[in-house]
């Protein structure tokens, strides 16, 4: 297995009027390709600020952050933009969906920033990436004609369409009743288990059980990071869910 | 990232918002309306003042003699006798920008048939005097040079006089009228001009030999005026000097001495007369060019609060690989197409607008391809200038907050 994510010493410091904010006290960790991690953390925790970075959005003050062997910190604004374009695929707790765009529009957006891609291939690939969410009969609803399911699914398909070195999903589940979280989960452990590595943020301590490995943040700390060896299955507990009345 | 797609994206953000976009595009379009319809009205009026005056004569050339002092007394110019016979065959013979020269000296006074009469002007000339002031005869015929030589009491009169004398609708040709004291008889009637841009009736004349009003009407022998033709309206200043050198020869005038003689032209008059009417041009184009300029604070109004409101869009757009130029560019776009494209509805418009102003209250206008060119590149700068702000405002945002901007 190769490295995706090294992370070593990383430190974030913010200057809030005269005092430092500390958001990250030295963090590493490495993360392989294919694997399920769930970052988890009380807001405060730091990891707001190590999902911006691991996002390439924002760069450590001090550490280094390798990204498929590429060192981040050292980057411009415009190089992190062609990474984040390139490498990694994001899932935010409220979609991000352009409003009054069709799916298909939605999805092949990342690669509108891409000038390699054709018109015609844009629109394969992000054909391609809604048949993977399951979404395949709803390529020209509008975001605004679409459940917070479906709008979440979409939001999936467009972190996948670059086949990103990893997906980010930041509470991505956050907004979604039970039943839908579930859904959903049960999506990402799917693309987990095609050989996707996925990093997902959140607070809930729940999702850690979905995931291969848990890393757990406290001011600025990683103070534990533990492979889960019995990873459930979202999608047997979705079964066992009770069914809504109608 | 390319071009084309910038424009794809632009063009869809616009069209999710159609009627703001539209109401935006609204002061462009009455921006440029207005400054196209105005400058057509402008130079429409300008140009009919101007095809006026062509129609007093052909690039016409007026000599008059100048004031002079006799004694420290600085004498009135009409009262001059400097212009002579000798100077006007000078100007003939020796000035090779001039083509047609008559002399001109005029009476004015009753004309008389049977019962009726007229207060008129009788003006002596010679046959240019039809070219220079583009007369024709439309009845008979032009008194010959046999008729100057013998100072022949013939004449032509216009239709203003002839509808005065001759009431009962008989033919004026070969009638004898009375000028003063002096009968004349009719051989030519001229077709009618109507009235010049100055508001003078110019069918109500009567020409005759200039040496027939110098002999028998006036009793002088020098000429009141010299009319002349130059040969285009582009030698106009060389001929007025090549007349100046000659005269000043003619009337053996030393270095240090005034002209004694006045020469003005068609070409003054024309531009003394536009000159106003290029003034209310200006004028109205400023009051059209600041609805334009209000046009363009609302471009740029709309896009800052379509920047603030698609605050989440950007940063996600810069989340998953947009950079600052691109943002910038895609919002740039979005103004330049709401300013294009309002500038392209209000060239039709004002187009329009123009054509129902003349079909409607019969205004001359006049559209000049360099006023629509003109208006269309104002309005695309417009989008530019007034778009930058709010793009380059867009470009700066931070992904990290944009992308949580609630």
């Amino acid at each position: 297995m190769n490295e995706v994510i090294r992370l070593e010493n990383i430190r974030r410091d913010f200057k809030v009027g005269e005092e430092t904010v500390h958001a990250l006290r030295g963090v590493s960790f490495n993360i392989e390709s294919g694997e399920f991690v769930t970052i988890m953390g009380t807001s405060g925790s730091g990891k707001s600020t190590l999902l911006n970075i691991l996002g390439c959005l924002d760069t450590p003050t001090s550490g280094e952050y390798y990204l498929d062997g590429a060192a981040v910190r050292t980057m411009d604004k415009n190089e992190r933009a062609t990474l984040r374009n390139r490498k990694i695929g994001f899932v935010f707790q409220n979609y991000n969906l352009l409003p009054k765009t069709t799916a298909i529009e939605n999805v092949e957006l990342p690669l509108m920033y891409n000038s390699r891609y054709s018109s015609a291939a844009r629109k394969e690939r992000a054909i391609d990436a809604l048949r993977a969410v399951g979404l395949g009969d709803r390529l020209l609803h509008r975001s605004n004609q679409m459940s917070g399911g479906q709008m979440q699914r979409v939001a999936i398909a467009r972190a996948l369409v670059n086949s990103p070195s990893v997906i980010l999903a930041d509470e991505a589940t956050g907004n979604l009743d039970t039943r839908t979280s579930f859904e959903v989960l049960a999506l990402f452990q799917q693309l987990h288990s095609q050989g996707r590595t996925i990093i997902f943020v959140t607070h809930n301590p729940e999702i850690a059980q979905y995931s291969g490995r848990n890393i757990t943040l406290r001011d600025g700390r990683v103070i534990s990071d533990v492979a889960n060896p019995a990873m459930q299955d979202a999608a047997e507990t979705l079964a066992r869910l009770p069914q809504m009345a109608d | 990232m390319n071009f084309v797609n910038l424009f794809k994206i632009a063009l869809k953000a616009l069209s999710n918002n159609k009627l703001r976009g539209f109401l935006t595009m609204l002061g462009i379009i009455i921006g440029v309306a207005s400054v196209i319809t105005m400058l057509a009205i402008g130079q429409g009026s300008k140009k009919s003042i101007q095809s006026e005056i062509s129609e007093m004569g052909s690039n016409m050339i007026m000599i008059h003699p100048g004031g002079d002092i006799r004694g420290g007394v600085r004498l009135e110019a009409d009262d001059m006798e400097s212009l002579k016979l000798e100077d006007l065959e000078s100007i003939r013979t020796g000035c090779k920008y001039v083509t047609y020269v008559s002399p001109s000296v005029n009476s004015a006074g009753q004309a008389v048939y049977g019962a009726n009469n007229t207060p008129t002007t009788v003006y002596g000339v010679n046959a240019d005097y039809l070219d220079i002031r583009r007369y024709k005869v439309e009845d008979g015929e032009f008194f010959g040079e046999q008729d100057i030589k013998s100072a022949a009491k013939v004449c032509v009169v216009g239709k203003t006089v002839v509808g005065e004398l001759f009431t009962n609708g008989e033919s004026p040709v070969g009638r004898v009228i009375r000028f003063g004291k002096i009968p004349f008889r009719i051989v030519g009637v001229l077709e009618s001009k109507g009235y010049n841009s100055m508001g003078m009736d110019q069918d109500d004349l009567i020409l005759a030999p200039y040496t027939t009003v110098q002999k028998r009407i006036l009793a002088v022998t020098h000429l009141q005026e010299i009319t002349c033709s130059a040969l285009s309206e582009e030698y106009t200043e060389e001929a007025i000097e090549e007349i100046t050198g000659i005269l000043r020869v003619n009337h053996r005038l030393r270095e240090s001495d005034e002209d004694d003689f006045t020469i003005h032209s068609q070409q003054e008059l024309s531009s003394m007369l536009t000159s106003t009417t290029d003034m209310m041009t200006v004028l109205l184009a400023a009051v059209a060019g600041i609805s334009l300029l209000v046009g363009g604070i609302g471009i740029m109004n709309i896009m800052y609060v379509s920047v603030t409101e698609r605050t989440r869009e950007i940063g996600l757009r810069m989340s998953i690989g947009a950079k600052g130029r691109d943002i910038l560019a895609q919002f740039l776009i979005e103004s330049i197409l709401i300013s294009v494209t309002g500038g392209l509805i209000g060239v039709v418009l004002g187009i329009g607008a123009s054509l129902l102003v003349n079909v409607m209250v019969a205004y001359p206008i006049y559209i000049q391809p360099w006023s629509v060119f003109l208006s269309f590149a104002v309005c695309t700068l417009t989008g530019v200038f007034f778009g930058w702000y709010p793009a380059q405002k867009a470009a700066m945002l931070d992904p990290i907050e944009a992308i949580r901007y609630e």
